[in-house]
C-alpha cells in the first residue's frame, strides 16, 4: 500500500504534469490541424446552450478556485487577513456551487454523447471518455463536500492545510506523500481523478483550453495577410 | 487612399437557365469529403424560396451581418465580450437539419437483393449515423423550379411588402435563379467574429480564406456571416469555406464554378478599391444607400493618381491593366447593370449580380404589355417579375436602380434587334437611356456573345514577385511525406525541421538599362 500511495502521490503528479506540458507542446508543434474544440454543436443544438454553459462556467470556476486555493503559500493568506475557517467555508460553498453546475452540465454533455445518435456517430472514444471522466472528477470533488463541511463545523482546518501543502511541494519538486496519507479516501480519488486530467489532456480535444482566445478583445475586426514580400 | 485589388465575379441572372454545374463541379473538386457531405461552397436556389440553408436571408433570426449602432458599425450578433461569453454554445449557430441531412442511398441493395416480386429499393443512409432514413425531408435544392408549397416558399423575406396572394396565382407566378458563393467581401463578417483570428482577406487578391491550422472551431464564423457561406466541418472539427479556387485564380484561371458555367452567366474580374473607406461606406446610414455607396469605393484603373497609388501599395503591373480590362468594372461601374446581393448586410459583397428580365412573349403577342419603339420588346418596368422583389435583393429595396438597369438591357435588344432584324440601327430606346452605339454593342458582346477572354480577365498571381528563393521552392510543393505540410510552430522545438533553402544566388541579374 505504501509504494501504490507514494506512487500516487509522489510519482503520478510528475508523470501527469510532464505528459500536460511536453504532450500539448509537441501536438501544438506538430498538429496544429487537430487543435480544436471539436464542437458538435453543429449536429445537435438542444440543450447545448443550458449544458454547455452550466458545464464550462463551472469547470472554469473550479479551476480557477482550486489553482487560487491550493497555490497561495499559506503565509499569503494569513497575511491578507484570510483565516482559514473562512478560507475553508468559501471553498466549500463556491466548490459545491461550481461544482454541482460543473456535474450537472458534464453529466447532460455526456449522456447526450452516448444518447443523441449524430453526435454519438461523430465521438471518438476519447470524446466521450473525456466527458464522462471529467464528470466522474468533478462528482468526486463533491463527495469531499460533506468531509469539508464536517472539518469545519469541528474548527478543524488541518486536511485544507495539508492538502495545499501537499500540491505545493509537488510543485516545488520535493514531493511528500506523507502529508496526504491520513486524509479521507474520498480526497485521494478526487485527486487522483484530477491529476489523470493532466495526463490525458493532451490526447483529447482538452487543449483547446490554450487556446481560450482573449486576444479578441484586443484586435482589429478585419485581418488581411500578406502573401508576397515588399 | 490605400489600393488593394479584389478578385471579383458577375453573375449574369439573366441567363442563368438553373442547371447547377457549377455546384456540381464545386462540389466534386471542394466538398465530396467527410464532414462536409451538406457543404456547397457554391448553390444555386430557385427564388421565391427560403433557400440553403433554410432562410438565410433573415437576419432577425440568425443576426448575420454587421448593424449600425449609434452610427459604428457592430457585428449584429454583438460585440467581443458577448461572443466570448456565448463561445460555450454559440446561440445563433445552425444546426445540421437547417441545410439538410446529408443523405446517400443504399445502392448495393438494387444488385444484392434476392429474387422478388416488387423491384428492391435503394433505402436512403444518412452520411452522419451510417444509419437508414425513414424519409428524406429536405435537400440543397428542395425548392428547384418552384417545388413545394407556395405558402412555404413565400417565406421568403424578399416578398416582404408584396402581395403574396396575388402571385400565388398561377398566372401571376414568378421564378428566377440565384446562383451563390462566397462573396469574398470587403468588410468580412466572418473575419470580424474569428475569436482565433484565423480568417483573413488576402491583400493581394481580396480572397477570403479560414486557416485550417488556425481555427479552433469556436464556430462564430458560421453564424456571423449573413450569406450563410461558412461551413462546419463536422469531422475535422474547422470552419471551411469557398477558397475562390485561388489555386486556380493564382495561374491566371478562372473559378471551376464560372469555368464550367455552360450558360457563360459567370464573370471573373479585378477591382481596385480603396481600403482606407471602408468602414466609413460600410457605416453609411440609409441601407437603401448602400449599393452607391459600395460603388464609391471602387477606384478608376484609368486615373493616374489611382494607379500612382495602386504602383505605391505594391499592386502589380499586370494586375493593373487587368483592372483597365475588367469586365466587372464595365459592369458594375460603367454600364451600372451589376449589383451586389443584399449591400444592407454590410459587408460589401464582391460578387454582384446582372438582374434577370422576365419578359412574357404570348402577353406580347396579345398586345397585353407596353413595349418599346419596336413594339416587339416589352418595357423594363413590366416584367413579370416585380422590381420590387429585385430590389429587395439587390439594392436594399430601392428600385430605381434595378429599373434602370433592366431599361438598359432591353434598351439594348431593342438596338440589336433592329440591327439583326430591321437592318438598319434602330436608337431611340438607347438614347432614352443613355447608352451610345458602341456601348450597346460592347454591352451585347460582353453579355450575349460572352466570350471567353472577355468574361474572364485575371491576371496570374506572379508568386515569382514573392519569392524569395525561386530555386528552393521548385520541386519542394504540393503533397509531400510525414507532417511536411505543417513543419512546426515553434522556434524552440528540438524536432528536426526539413531544409528547403538552395544554395542558388538569389541576386537578381541587373536590368538591361543598368549594364
Amino acid at each position: 500500500m505504501d509504494f501504490l500511495h507514494n506512487f500516487i502521490f509522489g510519482v503520478y503528479p510528475y508523470i501527469a504534469l510532464t505528459a500536460f506540458l511536453m504532450g500539448s507542446w509537441i501536438r501544438f508543434d506538430r498538429e496544429q490541424y487537430t487543435w480544436k474544440s471539436d464542437s458538435s454543436q453543429l449536429l445537435s443544438k438542444s440543450g447545448m446552450r443550458f449544458a454547455s454553459n452550466f458545464f464550462h462556467y463551472g469547470v472554469l470556476g473550479l479551476f480557477l478556485g482550486h489553482a487560487v486555493g491550493l497555490l497561495t503559500p499559506h503565509a499569503v493568506f494569513l497575511a491578507l487577513g484570510v483565516s482559514d475557517m473562512a478560507h475553508q467555508w468559501l471553498a466549500i460553498v463556491a466548490g459545491a456551487l461550481f461544482g454541482s453546475a460543473c456535474v450537472i452540465g458534464a453529466v447532460v454533455l455526456w449522456l447526450r454523447r452516448l444518447v443523441n445518435a449524430r453526435v454519438r456517430a461523430a465521438s471518438r472514444w476519447a470524446d466521450t471518455g473525456i466527458i464522462g471522466w471529467l464528470a466522474l472528477t468533478a462528482a468526486a470533488g463533491l463527495l469531499t463536500i460533506p468531509f469539508s463541511i464536517g472539518h469545519a463545523k469541528a474548527g478543524d482546518a488541518e486536511t485544507m492545510i495539508r492538502l495545499a501543502s501537499w500540491v505545493q511541494s509537488v510543485l516545488y519538486l520535493h514531493p511528500d506523500p506523507a502529508l496526504v496519507r491520513d486524509v479521507d479516501p474520498a480526497y485521494k480519488f478526487h485527486m487522483f481523478l484530477g491529476m489523470s486530467v493532466f495526463l490525458f489532456f493532451p490526447f483529447t480535444r482538452l487543449v483547446h483550453v490554450w487556446s481560450a482566445p482573449f486576444g479578441y478583445l484586443t484586435r482589429a475586426y478585419q485581418i488581411v495577410r500578406l502573401k508576397r514580400v515588399r | 487612399m490605400k489600393v488593394r485589388a479584389q478578385f471579383a465575379l458577375v453573375f449574369n441572372l439573366d441567363k442563368c437557365i438553373g442547371c447547377h454545374t457549377c455546384s456540381v463541379t464545386c462540389k466534386n473538386v471542394w466538398t465530396n469529403r467527410k464532414g462536409v457531405e451538406y457543404a456547397w461552397f457554391n448553390n444555386v436556389e430557385s427564388k421565391p424560396g427560403i433557400g440553403y440553408p433554410r432562410h438565410w436571408e433573415d437576419q432577425q433570426a440568425w443576426r448575420g451581418g454587421w448593424e449600425l449602432a449609434g452610427g459604428r458599425l457592430r457585428l449584429k450578433s454583438g460585440g467581443r465580450l458577448s461572443r466570448l461569453a456565448n463561445i460555450f454554445a454559440n446561440p445563433d449557430m445552425p444546426q445540421i437539419d437547417d441545410y439538410y441531412d446529408p443523405f446517400t442511398f443504399d445502392y448495393a441493395r438494387l444488385q444484392s437483393a434476392p429474387l422478388s416480386e416488387a423491384a428492391p429499393v435503394a433505402r436512403p443512409v444518412s452520411q452522419i449515423t451510417g444509419e437508414k432514413m425513414a424519409k428524406v425531408t429536405w435537400g440543397p435544392n428542395w425548392e428547384d423550379d418552384l417545388a413545394g408549397e407556395y405558402d412555404k416558399r413565400a417565406k421568403d423575406v424578399n416578398m416582404k411588402g408584396l402581395e403574396k396572394r396575388i402571385y400565388a396565382q398561377f398566372e401571376n407566378t414568378f421564378h428566377m435563379y440565384l446562383p451563390r458563393m462566397c462573396n469574398h467581401c470587403l468588410n468580412p463578417a466572418c473575419v470580424a467574429a474569428c475569436p482565433s483570428g484565423s480568417i483573413y482577406k488576402r491583400e493581394e487578391d481580396g480572397i477570403v480564406l479560414a486557416d485550417q491550422d488556425k481555427c479552433r472551431g469556436w464556430r462564430m464564423c458560421i453564424s456571423a456571416c449573413p450569406y450563410k457561406k461558412m461551413f462546419y466541418n463536422w469531422e475535422s472539427g474547422k470552419a471551411e469555406k469557398c477558397i475562390g479556387c485561388y489555386p486556380r485564380v493564382e495561374s491566371g484561371l478562372p473559378t471551376v464554378c464560372s469555368e464550367s458555367c455552360v450558360g457563360r452567366i459567370r464573370y471573373n474580374g479585378i477591382m481596385l478599391y480603396d481600403a482606407d473607406r471602408i468602414g466609413e461606406l460600410a457605416a453609411t446610414a440609409d441601407e437603401q444607400d448602400l449599393y452607391e455607396a459600395q460603388r464609391r469605393i471602387f477606384l478608376d484603373p484609368n486615373d493616374a493618381e489611382v494607379v500612382a497609388a495602386a504602383r505605391r501599395d505594391g499592386v502589380p503591373e499586370s494586375w493593373i491593366e487587368a483592372a483597365r480590362r475588367s469586365p466587372v468594372w464595365k459592369m458594375a461601374m460603367e454600364w451600372r447593370i451589376a449589383f451586389p446581393m443584399h449591400p444592407e448586410f454590410r459587408t460589401l459583397p464582391m460578387v454582384w449580380y446582372v438582374p434577370p428580365l422576365s419578359p412574357v412573349q404570348s402577353a406580347i403577342d396579345q398586345g397585353e404589355l407596353p413595349t418599346e419603339p419596336d413594339g416587339a420588346l416589352p418595357q423594363a418596368g413590366a416584367m413579370r417579375l416585380p422590381l420590387r422583389y429585385l430590389a429587395s435583393l439587390f439594392t436594399a429595396g430601392r428600385e430605381q436602380p434595378v429599373f434602370e438597369a433592366l431599361d438598359k438591357m432591353m434598351a439594348m435588344r431593342s438596338y440589336q434587334r433592329s440591327l439583326h432584324v430591321d437592318g438598319k440601327a434602330e436608337t431611340r430606346a438607347l438614347e432614352r437611356v443613355g447608352l451610345s452605339e458602341a456601348q450597346a454593342q460592347e454591352m451585347y458582346r460582353l453579355l450575349a456573345i460572352a466570350n471567353y477572354e472577355d468574361r474572364f480577365v485575371i491576371p496570374t498571381g506572379q508568386a515569382e514577385i514573392g519569392l524569395q528563393d525561386a530555386f528552393g521552392f521548385q520541386g519542394q510543393n504540393g503533397f509531400t511525406f510525414g507532417n511536411d505540410s505543417s513543419p512546426g510552430v515553434s522556434v524552440l522545438m528540438p524536432y528536426p525541421r526539413r531544409r528547403r533553402e538552395s544554395v542558388e544566388s538569389t541576386e537578381q541579374a541587373p536590368a538591361a538599362a543598368e549594364r
